[in-house]
């Protein structure tokens, strides 16, 4: 009996005493702050994909060393849509109800930000798309949970345009690729053709996986047109490029801010001098002077990636590093609070970015203005800056 | 309209197409007369050709050196998928070798993608860059090189077939393996030859299209099936059959991507294999068997 008590006190001190070393364990570390991401990391995408997912990790890393956020670990989860609206809708989805995320980044494609959008406004969380087309951020009136940090393709259409103007064209040809990027692409150079008195003479389409435009680009060659822009990402731009050469069109070829990476010069080989193109300052940061103010931050963007990947820093990555970047200003101020994370990013400005300088607003939830592009040239392998 | 001037383009663009389905769909045409069975690997011995020459070419930068490593590599690979993945079978009817040939396309595309990453890569033109005039088309050397190169391999590879002991040999297996036995030929071997065989075509095409339309990947699954419609529309078993369908595949194609829209090009490529498999399903010179 006595030998029954004793055993009991002791059991009990010793659960007593475990409790008590419970709770004076080490302080609890901070909730980290989750923050999801859907990128397309493999399939016809994965050019913009890849580099995207590298820079959230690198970020996230950088974050972290030095603290995390107020003291709030970040987490990033990120999934692969492989290019595929399904998919992507899917990982919205089990991003918001099985990770539990306090926002979302990317999709690095239009139509897949399309998709996304509809889940996650649905949902009240805060999506900020890598990817080009109008309709992501706009009517802003139904956008109000989505921002972007890629340049639209609309400022990119208007940059092209005004060069051309200032060319004296007056006839373009326009050669689109069938993916969303394109198709925004072609809407917006139709659209905006005729207030700097151009005429789109030929509209051509080629598919993303093509290899050969050349029964397209003999067509152009029957119109008047001028010149001739193509839009569209990915190796299938560096076939046009070469296609043109083959077939001696001797017009000007202007493309998208999608063919502005060292890669595209790469495969383009000699057919990719005299291209011209919108960029983001990130591919000439080095020929910026140094008091603009993008040429810092692109410099070290580009330096802490090539240590890293031993790749060089692409604009496409740089839309992921702009996306977190700003998400970070909001969770500082906000925490984690997904209502104050959208207000707060709908406040930035004057975020000087590697898309640009950003000034968000209620109606505009992309904050840039054509000045984010520069036009460049190819010129012996390399781009220079077009006045 | 004008017709002539961007007809005889669509013709230079589709002629060069066709050149390469054409050696695709002699690949699947010998392994077929070989085994009765249809190799779904063969499209991307064609990518693993054009990624391991622009893999030799970067090594060292010779182009014949790239070419013939190209194809020496992948006639290895061939070989080899025949001896590890298709000769241990123990029941080999047809649609389990078939099954497994299409198991195989996708572990050789997989493998592929860890190698050489999802990035395109560039081969530079066997010769100069200069377009030549042909009346109001222009055409490239590279255009001329894959017509020219396809058309010695095809008078190559009747040649062996016709005069050699080997090729007749092949034949022979063709014709009637057990015949083929009895008078001392090993059936075997002369399937595994049909492999390689089948694999080198397949990585010459590859090479061949690299400078025009870059290596990627994941190039051999829509090449593969082009050059498979392309076997069954001129006949398979035929080798001619093979070369007609090829040619007649990428002309038809680029006339229907030129005069139509661009977007139906696939889809017109189908719709012919679709059209000969109603109207004559054994192919246009394919025999009845």
């Amino acid at each position: 009996m006595k030998s029954k008590a004793i055993t009991g006190v002791l059991g009990l001190a010793l659960v007593g005493l475990l409790l008590v070393m419970g709770g004076c364990g080490p302080a609890k570390q901070a909730e980290p702050y989750v923050i999801g991401s859907i990128f397309s990391i493999t399939g016809p995408a994965s050019y913009l994909g890849e580099p995207e997912r590298n820079t959230m990790e690198m970020l996230a890393e950088q974050i972290n060393a030095q603290g995390g956020l107020k003291g709030h670990p970040v987490k990033v989860v990120i999934y692969d849509d492989e290019g595929d609206v399904t998919k992507a809708r899917l990982h919205a989805e089990k991003l918001i109800q099985k990770d539990k995320v306090l926002a979302i980044i990317g999709p690095s494609l239009t139509h897949t930000s399309m998709t996304v959008l509809d889940v996650t406004q649905k949902a009240k969380l805060p999506l900020i798309s890598c990817a080009a087309g109008v309709g992501i951020t706009a009517p802003a009136a139904e956008r109000q949970w989505v921002f972007k940090t890629a340049q639209t393709d609309q400022m990119a259409v208007s940059r092209i345009y005004q060069w051309a103007k200032k060319q004296g064209l007056t006839k373009v040809a326009i050669l689109t690729v069938s993916t969303g990027f394109g198709v925004s692409g072609k809407e917006q150079l139709n659209a905006l053709a005729p207030q700097y008195g151009i005429e789109v003479v030929a509209q051509e389409v080629f598919g993303e996986k093509d290899t050969d435009m050349t029964p397209q680009l003999t067509k152009i060659k029957s119109t008047p047109a001028q010149a001739v822009i193509c839009w569209g990402t990915g190796p299938v731009i560096a076939l046009v490029a070469k296609n043109l050469k083959q077939l001696g069109l001797n017009l000007p070829l202007i493309q998208s801010h999608g063919a502005a990476s060292q890669k595209f010069i790469e495969l383009a080989g000699e057919a990719g001098d005299g291209i011209i193109m919108p960029a983001g300052k990130l591919v000439v940061y080095k020929l910026l002077p140094d008091a603009d103010p993008q040429k810092a931050v692109c410099q070290g963007y580009d330096e802490k990636y090539q240590a890293k990947f031993k790749a060089p820093a692409s604009s496409f990555g740089g839309y992921a590093f702009d996306s977190l970047k700003m998400l970070t200003l909001a969770l500082e101020k906000a925490g984690a609070d997904k209502d104050k994370i959208r207000s707060e990013l709908e406040n930035i400005k004057n975020y000087v970015g590697i898309s640009g300088i950003f000034n968000m607003s209620p109606q505009d939830h992309n904050g840039l203005t054509p000045d984010a592009f520069v036009m460049v040239k190819i010129d012996k392998g390399a781009f220079q800056l077009l006045d | 309209m004008e017709i002539i001037a961007p007809l005889l383009q669509y013709l230079v663009s589709g002629l060069t197409n066709g050149a390469i389905y054409a050696l695709i769909a002699l690949g699947f045409g010998i392994i077929y007369n070989a085994t009765t069975i249809i190799n779904f690997a063969q499209g991307e011995m064609v990518m693993l050709g054009a990624l391991c020459a622009i893999s030799i070419y970067h090594l060292e930068p010779s182009l014949p050196l790239a070419f013939l490593g190209g194809v020496g590599v992948v006639t290895l690979v061939g070989l080899t998928f025949e001896r590890l993945a298709l000769r241990p079978v123990k029941d080999p009817n047809p649609l389990t070798l078939i099954i497994i040939t299409v198991g195989g396309a996708v572990f050789i595309k997989g493998v592929a993608m860890l190698l050489w990453g999802k990035e395109a890569y560039a081969l530079p033109s066997f010769s100069c860059n200069v377009p030549l005039h042909l009346g109001t088309a222009t055409v490239l050397p590279q255009n001329l090189w894959v017509v020219g190169l396809t058309a010695l391999l095809v008078l190559a590879l009747e040649a062996f077939f016709r005069l050699t002991l080997m090729g007749k040999a092949m034949r022979a297996c063709a014709y009637n393996t057990r015949a083929a036995r009895l008078v001392g030929i090993a059936a075997g071997r002369m399937v595994q030859f049909s492999f390689g065989l089948s694999a080198a075509l397949g990585a010459g095409a590859g090479i061949l299209i690299a400078p025009l339309t870059l290596g990627v990947y994941d190039m051999g699954t829509m090449l593969g099936l082009k050059g498979f419609s392309a076997a069954i529309i001129g006949g398979l078993g035929s080798l001619l059959g093979g070369v007609l369908g090829g040619l007649l595949l990428g002309v038809v194609e680029a006339l229907a991507s030129g005069f139509i829209s661009s977007g139906y090009r696939d889809a017109v490529a189908f719709l012919l294999l679709l059209v000969v498999l109603f109207l004559r399903p054994q192919g246009l010179l394919g025999g009845q068997k």
